[in-house]
């Protein structure tokens, strides 16, 4: 006799429905979700940490892989926080370079999540149309950085590599391929029955959990929030281009934001071809000038980079949501001195928990990928304690909370 | 054990991701997919390991995931080849002096099985081609094998 419902039912941390090692733990009953915990930790490998063993230049190699899927993002924001900490200027070409990576980034990062959430609805046509898309920008991005992945484009106070003529014309093209196929992507994604039925109403972030659960990006988006830092908190070529471009809600693709997996499609899709255009504009608005304010990268260590003392904070939209990097510098030390990543989908993860309640098991693998989570840039803290404990639960950690506030206010 | 010679015309391929940046991982799923399709070759990624004939391996090994790889090596029917991709699993690369770092994958690996086939391809991350190359390499090295047999 097999025991009374609920029952638990583990998945992960390797499981075909994950792409990368992370473990949930769910309490079922019969077909529906009772409750949900995940436990992170399997992608650890102490990023931060081995920042603080090198100097800011061998970091900026660090920092992109942190995220291979959002290589760039890390990469910007380490950059702006330098910037910030060391008082580096980046020229005005740097920045529009700077920013176009940044969005080819976001065009691949979004056809490769609509290619997964195909695949986790068992549409796997979907995956293999959209990474067949997929692949022409990342033709675009070996011409402007000459990797597909990793792009190592970005270095304090500019850009590595300049863009030439015949290189714009070639990108332009692909481009203008991508504005072709818009309508076919629209009608797959928008009407396609097999999508409309698995993903409406499915994985529900309503507004208010949104908001108290602080996530970000295109999840919050999605739920009505309209929040993004490219707007919000204009940087670099963001701040010429906020008359001609708007934040992507489901509102302004002419859908209500009901916070379900399908509105996330919305605003995914719809973004995606946005940065499209916003790359054209870009391309098109290119001021002329030096890529970088200081092209001797001795000099930028020695001179500027060890002389510099204080803290750098920056945020930039990555493709899942609002990247933080916080930097300090001491002067005359190699090594950065303190460095913190706060990733999207830290923000992102708690949202699990309300969108999984009573939910199939069968939509696990969609919900699960509707956050369009990053482990890779998420474990990098795990607690130990004296050594010995490994886990630190919520009551040690509450208590270690207020401890630390009531250190602060002596 | 004979090999009969439908093995190596069609290797079934379990990925494992071992603590990776995501970077190899997302190459590999497009060597998979229409621009490169390795699955003209036979070549498909199967979602279990004990349908597997090649591991495919990401990222240097950490502490939480060292058990588990050697759980899922274990559990692949022999005779396997693995598949080692990117710099992580040949060298840790630039995690290589991290306190939660078990590998270089393939001396962790070795420590489990002493006569294991490992197949390096290089790259941070790799390209597609160079993964497709590689996984020509391990139907070599269990060519070979039968060779032997």
């Amino acid at each position: 006799m097999a025991e009374a419902p609920p029952y638990p039912l583990n998945i992960g941390p390797i499981h075909p429905a994950l792409k990368e090692p992370t473990q949930f733990k769910f309490v079922i009953d019969g077909e529906h979700i009772r409750e949900t915990d995940f436990q992170p930790g399997f992608n650890h490998r102490g990023v931060e940490y081995l920042g603080m063993k090198r100097n800011p230049l061998q970091v900026l190699h660090l920092a992109e892989r942190v995220c291979g899927i959002c290589s760039a993002a890390h990469q910007y924001v380490f950059c702006r926080a330098v910037e910030h900490a060391a008082d580096i200027v980046p020229t005005e070409r740097g920045d529009y370079l700077r920013a176009i990576v940044a969005e080819l980034e976001r065009i691949h990062s979004h056809l490769l999540w609509a290619g997964v959430a195909g695949h986790e609805l068992g549409f796997d046509s979907i995956l293999h149309y959209t990474w067949k898309v997929r692949e022409d920008v990342q033709d675009i991005l070996e011409i402007l950085c000459g990797n597909r992945v990793n792009y190592a484009y970005y270095i304090f106070g500019g850009v590595r590599r300049d863009i030439s003529k015949e290189d714009i014309a070639k990108c332009r093209k692909i481009l203008s391929n991508y504005r072709k196929i818009e309508d076919t992507v629209l009608s797959i994604f928008f009407s396609d029955p097999t999508i409309i039925h698995r993903t409406k109403d499915v994985g529900v972030l309503t507004h208010e959990n949104a908001v108290k659960l602080c996530a970000c990006g295109p999840l919050t988006r999605g739920a009505g929030v309209k929040k993004d830092i490219r707007f919000d908190w204009p940087h670099g070529a963001y701040g010429d281009m906020m008359d001609d471009f708007k934040v992507v809600t489901p509102e302004t693709m002419g859908y209500h934001a009901t916070g379900d997996v399908f509105s996330q499609i919305v605003v995914r899709i719809g973004e995606l071809f946005e940065s499209v255009r916003m790359t054209e504009w870009l391309l098109d608005n290119m001021p002329s000038g030096p890529i970088t304010s200081e092209p001797n990268l001795s000099a930028l260590l020695m001179a500027k980079l060890r002389m510099a003392e204080g803290e750098g904070v920056a945020r930039v939209e990555a493709p899942r949501g609002e990247d933080i990097h916080y930097v300090r510098l001491k002067k005359n030390k190699m090594e950065i001195d303190s460095w913190k990543i706060r990733v999207p989908t830290y923000g992102n993860i708690m949202s699990w928990l309300t969108m999984f309640k009573d939910q199939q098991i069968a939509d696990i693998p969609i919900i699960i990928a509707s956050i369009d989570p990053c482990i890779g840039c998420m474990d990098r803290v795990t607690l130990v304690r004296d050594g010995s404990q490994a886990e630190v639960d919520w009551k040690v950690l509450h208590d270690m909370s207020i401890e630390k506030s009531r250190r602060l206010m002596r | 054990m004979k090999l009969t010679k439908s093995f190596d015309k069609s290797l079934w391929v379990f990925h494992v991701n071992a603590a990776s940046c995501n970077g190899c991982d997302i190459e590999i799923v497009a060597a998979l997919t229409p621009r490169y399709d390795v699955e003209r070759f036979g070549i498909k990624l199967v979602g279990t390991p004990r349908h597997a004939d090649v591991l495919l391996v990401t990222g240097p090994v950490n502490r939480q995931m060292a058990d588990r790889v050697r759980r899922v090596y274990e559990q692949t029917p022999g005779p396997k080849a693995v598949l080692i991709c990117g710099n992580c699993g040949a060298t840790s690369g630039v995690y290589y002096d991290s306190y939660c770092i078990e590998g270089p994958f393939d001396e962790f690996i070795k420590k489990v099985d002493p006569n294991a086939i490992i197949v390096y391809v290089p790259g941070c991350p790799v390209r597609p081609e160079a993964i497709t190359f590689g996984v020509v390499q391990a139907w070599k090295a269990l060519e070979k094998l039968r060779g032997e047999a």
